[in-house]
């Protein structure tokens, strides 16, 4: 599908979306709330089928984090951006989408590690890299460590 | 880590054992912590962490002429393909024409890194599965490769040659004749792996049927790389999406419907003929002229976002940049392709017996610091 097919077919699935064209790919931002029946329906919709999760990842805007999903279907070699804005800073949480691609398990881990948003249905959430008594998210800008020398 | 009550006999038969970190099949510092129910393994949970650098949380840090460097410590058998991934998305970003010259030196510098990983994963594999001389056949060649790197690169591991536009030096000038040399003693030496692993029925035994990921399993779990394309997975980024002229070179992607580790074991051994095949095609014909194309001492993305991905030896390794118009990147995400392929050891390995999870570990073909980055 054409970047103007996707469009298309991702304003009938919600028409609430935002989209961003500037970068390689399309991007469509959606609230986090709405995102797991919205990747649930670009999953197993025939004539989108989005079956391969190549990158997910999350950004920390200061005021709101960024998850950011790049889809690609193996079948029709198109890719999608989604992007769930996620407003709640201190106590950040979206739904996992480890049932839709099992391959967010170990990412979703990550995520949770180094930003602390909070996976919702995730079969087994915990810090992936860091010590579990770890304090704080080192990948937010927020992020101060006491060990740290500025040179 | 401290074992918790969990982490002794739950039931009758059935106990907890930790696979590493020293285990010297994980090939770093990978803990996989195994349920077993007798012999056969009914849960694989991996835990990370014990190389991790924050090479991310670095980067944010640290110019884009400086970023590059740190990636050559996260795959260290593919440094210069790392290396190139993190040159094309500046390239990319800024719109830079790379030389004829860079690109060419580029490419057979990325495929005898290839050759060189591979090699060492036979070594391994071989080493893990029981036999010795297959390490001391595959590091002749090997250290062979390396003395190139060290000979135009300075470093014999973690090589930084690929920059932003091109390269950091010129080869030197018996660089073509070296590479002749190399290839030569390679392919006259091909036959001997053959004889000593592939043709090996202990070998094979211990490989066939075990581990297998089916080609759903592998979209899925998101894996790339020889991995995915020994589950008949078209996905070699080198033809999908060409890079550096890749796509003005004759070479086949090799696809295996196997789906096992003797498929996998296939798949690698035949990308090693392949990679030979595209640097023959490149040594005598490498174009002169600049080895570096004009940037700017300070380099600034434009605002925005940028992917690049490229095919390391393992497979596919994205890197995801976020810039805020700035000297260094806002965010800078490495798609690892060692990270998705562990994904999918847990389900690989249930069902089978301890000693086929080594087999597994070693046709899958982890490297860790890659992993932990």
């Amino acid at each position: 599908m054409t970047k103007e097919e996707l469009k298309d077919s991702f304003t009938q699935i919600f028409p609430a979306v935002t989209f961003d064209e500037s970068g390689e790919f399309l991007t469509a931002i959606i609230p986090s709330e709405e995102l797991l029946p919205v990747m649930n329906v670009l999953r197993t919709k025939p004539e989108l089928y989005f079956d391969y999760l190549f990158c997910e990842t999350c950004v920390d805007w200061k005021d709101h984090l960024m998850m950011v999903y790049f889809l690609n279907s193996r079948t029709y070699n198109h890719t999608l951006v989604v992007k769930a804005k996620i407003t709640d800073t201190i106590n950040p949480q979206i739904e996992s989408v480890f049932h839709i691609w099992p391959t967010a398990e170990l990412n979703e881990d990550e995520i949770f590690d180094l930003f602390g948003v909070k996976f919702l249905n995730h079969p087994n959430l915990r810090r992936l890299f860091l010590e579990e008594d770890w304090v704080g998210f080192p990948l937010r800008k927020n992020y101060v460590d006491e060990h740290m020398i500025e040179l | 880590m401290i074992l918790g009550e969990e982490d002794y006999i739950t039931e009758e038969g059935e106990f907890v054992v930790n696979m590493g970190p020293q285990h010297p099949s994980t090939h770093g510092v990978l803990r996989l912590k195994v349920w077993l129910d007798g012999e056969t393994i009914k849960k694989v949970e991996p835990h990370l962490g014990y190389i991790h650098r924050s090479i991310e949380k670095m980067s944010e840090s640290l110019s884009y002429r400086q970023y590059g460097y740190l990636t050559s410590r996260m795959d260290y058998l593919s440094a210069h393909i790392n290396n190139l991934a993190c040159a094309l998305v500046v390239e990319k970003a800024l719109q830079v024409e790379v030389p004829a010259r860079a690109q060419a030196i580029r490419i057979i510098i990325g495929e005898l890194t290839r050759i060189g990983s591979h090699l060492l994963w036979f070594a391994s594999a071989g080493l893990d599965l029981g036999g010795v001389t297959p390490f001391f056949y595959a590091f002749r060649e090997r250290e062979a490769i390396n003395s190139i790197m060290d000979e135009n690169c300075g470093a014999r591991l973690t090589q930084n040659f690929m920059v932003p536009g091109g390269i950091v030096y010129d080869v030197r000038p018996d660089f073509q004749s070296r590479v002749k040399e190399v290839l030569k003693q390679f392919k006259d030496n091909f036959h001997e792996y053959n004889e000593i692993l592939t043709g090996n029925v202990i070998f094979q035994n211990r490989l066939k049927d075990v581990g297998i990921l089916t080609k759903e399993d592998a979209i899925a779990f998101g894996c790339t790389g020889p991995t995915a394309r020994a589950s008949g997975l078209s996905c070699d980024i080198r033809k999908m999406y060409p890079y550096d002229g890749y796509e003005k070179l004759q070479f086949d992607e090799v696809i295996s419907t196997g789906c096992d580790s003797w498929a996998r074991y296939e798949v690698r051994m035949a990308e090693m003929l392949q990679s030979v095949r595209i640097i023959e095609q490149l040594i005598d014909n490498i174009p002169e002229g600049d080895i570096v194309a004009k940037t700017k001492n300070v380099i600034k993305l434009p605002k925005g976002e940028f992917y690049q991905r490229v095919e390391t030896a393992r497979g596919e390794l994205g890197v995801y940049i976020v810039s805020d118009g700035g000297a260094s990147p806002y965010r800078c995400k490495y798609r690892s392709p060692n990270f998705a392929n562990l994904s999918a050891i847990p389900h690989i390995a249930r069902g089978y017996k301890i000693g086929d999870l080594i087999a597994i570990m070693a046709t899958i073909d982890l490297i860790i610091p890659d992993i932990d980055r």
